[in-house]
C-alpha cells in the first residue's frame, strides 16, 4: 500500500512554514512524525493535497524550563520526554504517558505537536497533558494564540487550529503536582489503550470515554466534598458517551473508567506504570 | 511565491547515508522508505509483513534509531542516517547482534530477523541496562516473530546485556 500521489514540500524553517500555512491554509497538510498521517494516507483514509513537512524545523524541538512552567516544543519526539531530565524532574507524568504510547519505533518518529493535532480521544500524551493543566501555543504568520490542551480537540481528529496556524508548543505549569498517576487498559498486542486515566493531584483525566479527552469532573467534585474513593470513582464515567465497537462496549468501557480511577485514586502517590 | 501556483513538487531528491555510503534518489513524493530501500538500492532486508506499522520486519535505523520504513516517506530520509541489516557486518565478522541471534537460535524462517537485528541494536545503543526478561519483550513489543520465536530471541538480547554488564 502506498499513498495516493501527492505534492510534498519540505519546509525550510518555521517562519516558510507559517508563510505557507498563510497562503494556502487546508491544501497542505503538516507533516510531523508521520505516525498517524502516513497510515491514513496508506490505508486511503485520508487525502492531501500537499505535505508540508516539518522535519527540517527542528528549532521546534525542545524542552525548555522557563521558571513558572515546563515548554515542550510541538516537534519533540516522543523518545526525548523518556530521557530528558527537565521532564523526569518537573513532569514525570508526561514520561510515564509517553512510555505508553505503541512501541519503540512510533516513539522515535511520533511528536508531541502531531499528537495533539491529530485529536485521538485515547492518545496518551495528550491524556497526560490535559490532567496536568496544560496550554498550547497555536502560531501563524500574524499572531499567536495559547488555548487550554482540554479544549484545543472539539472531535476525533477535529481541533481549534486554524488552517493558517501550526500547534508550536505545549506549556505545562510548574510547580508540577505533588501527587500523579497515569494507569491504562490495553490490550498488550499492539493496542491502544481502551481506557486510560491520569490524575495529577485533584484533577482527573480520562481517554477513550467519548470523542475527546476529558476532565472527570463527577470524580473531581466528589473528591473535593471529601467522599472517599469508592464513591469518588463510581461517578468517573459520568457525562461520559464512550464508543461501542469490535474492542470494546459501552457497559465495558464504562465499567474500566471506573476500576482505573479507583486504583488511581487508592494509590495516587506512587509513579508505577501499570505494565503494557 | 505566487499564491495560485502549488507549492511543492511529485517528485522529491532523496540524499541520504545508507549503510556508511551517500545515496542519491529522485523518487515520487509518496515513496514509502521501505521501497526506496528495497527497489532502488537492492537492499531487501527490511521486508514488509503487515504494511500497517504493526510487525516491524522493516524495521531500520533512522540516525541510529529503529524506526518502521513503511511508515516513513523516503524524503523524509533526506538528509539522515539510514543503516539496513545488510549494513551491520563487518566484512565476515558478523555484528555482536547478529552473532548472538546465531548463538542463541534466535530465527527459524528469518522473515522477522532484520527488523528485529536492528531493533536490539537500537535498544542496546539507548538502553545502558542492565536489562530484565521483562524490559526486553517490552522493547521489543514492536516487532513481530511469526515463528513465535520469542525465547531464544530474548535469550540473545539478555546474553549481550550480560555480558556488556560484566565488562
Ligand atoms: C503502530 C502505532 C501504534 C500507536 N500507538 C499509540 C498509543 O498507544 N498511544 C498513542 O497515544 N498514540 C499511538 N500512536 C499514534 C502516535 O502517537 C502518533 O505519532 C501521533 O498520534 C501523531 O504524531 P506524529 O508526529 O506522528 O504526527 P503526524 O502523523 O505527522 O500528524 C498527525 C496529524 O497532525 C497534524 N500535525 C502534525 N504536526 C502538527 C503541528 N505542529 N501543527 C498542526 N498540525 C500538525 C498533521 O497534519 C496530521 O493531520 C500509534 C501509532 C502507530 C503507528
Ligand atoms: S511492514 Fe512495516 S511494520 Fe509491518
Ligand atoms: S523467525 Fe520466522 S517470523 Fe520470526
Amino acid at each position: 500500500m502506498i499513498p495516493a500521489s501527492v505534492h510534498y514540500h519540505r519546509a525550510r524553517d518555521l517562519t516558510e512554514a507559517l508563510e505557507l500555512r498563510q497562503a494556502y491554509g487546508d491544501q497542505l497538510r503538516p507533516l510531523a512524525g508521520g505516525q498517524s498521517l502516513l497510515p491514513a494516507l496508506k490505508l486511503r483514509r485520508d487525502r492531501v493535497d500537499t505535505l508540508l513537512d516539518l522535519g527540517r524545523v527542528t528549532e521546534l524541538s525542545y524542552v525548555a524550563y522557563r521558571d513558572d512552567h515546563l515548554a515542550v516544543g510541538a516537534l519533540t519526539r516522543y523518545h526525548r520526554l523518556l530521557d530528558d531530565p527537565l521532564v523526569d524532574r518537573h513532569a514525570p507524568l508526561l514520561a510515564m504517558a509517553a512510555a505508553a504510547v505503541g512501541d519503540r519505533q512510533v516513539r522515535h518518529l511520533g511528536t508531541v505537536g502531531g499528537a495533539l493535532a491529530q485529536a485521538d480521544p485515547a492518545a496518551d500524551v495528550p491524556l497526560a497533558l490535559v490532567a496536568l493543566n496544560a496550554v498550547v501555543v497555536l502560531r501563524s504568520a500574524t499572531g499567536v494564540r495559547q488555548v487550554p490542551v482540554a479544549e484545543l480537540a472539539v472531535a476525533p481528529g477535529v481541533t481549534v487550529c486554524r488552517p493558517d496556524e501550526l500547534v508550536t508548543e505545549v506549556r505545562v505549569p510548574l510547580p508540577g503536582p505533588a501527587r500523579w498517576r497515569y494507569l491504562t487498559f490495553a490490550r498488550p498486542a499492539l493496542e491502544w489503550s481502551l481506557v486510560a486515566v491520569a490524575v495529577a493531584d485533584s484533577r482527573v483525566a480520562l481517554a477513550g470515554m467519548g470523542p475527546t479527552i476529558r476532565r472527570a469532573y463527577g470524580v473531581e467534585s466528589a473528591l473535593a466534598q471529601g467522599a472517599g474513593v469508592a464513591v469518588a470513582a463510581a461517578r468517573a464515567d459520568e457525562g461520559c458517551d464512550p464508543p461501542d465497537d469490535a474492542r470494546a462496549s459501552v457497559a465495558y468501557r464504562r465499567h474500566l473508567s471506573r476500576v482505573l480511577v479507583a486504583r488511581a485514586l487508592t494509590d495516587p502517590g506512587t509513579t508505577v506504570e501499570e505494565p503494557r | 511565491m505566487s499564491i495560485d501556483a502549488r507549492p511543492g513538487t511529485t517528485t522529491v531528491a532523496v540524499s541520504a547515508t545508507v549503510n556508511g555510503r551517500p545515496e542519491s534518489r529522485r523518487v515520487p513524493a509518496r515513496t514509502l522508505l521501505v521501497h526506496l530501500l528495497r527497489e532502488e538500492f537492492g537492499l531487501t532486508a527490511a521486508t514488509v509483513g503487515c504494511d500497517t506499522s504493526s510487525c516491524g520486519a522493516c524495521t531500520v535505523l533512522f540516525d541510529g534509531r529503529s524506526v518502521k520504513s513503511c511508515t516513513l516517506l523516503a524524503a523524509q530520509a533526506d538528509g539522515a542516517d539510514i543503516r539496513t541489516a545488510e549494513g551491520l557486518a563487518d566484512g565476515d565478522r558478523l555484528h555482536p547482534v547478529q552473532e548472538a541471534f546465531r548463538e542463541h537460535h534466535a530465527l527459524q524462517c528469518g522473515f522477522c530477523t532484520p527488523g528485529m537485528v536492528l531493533a536490539v541494536v537500537s535498544l542496546l545503543a539507548e538502553n545502558p541496562g542492565p536489562l530484565t526478561e521483562h524490559d526486553v519483550r517490552h522493547a521489543l513489543k514492536g516487532n513481530l516473530c511469526r515463528c513465535t520465536g520469542y525465547h531464544n530471541i530474548v535469550r540473545a538480547v539478555l546474553a549481550l546485556d550480560g555480558a556488556r554488564q560484566a565488562g
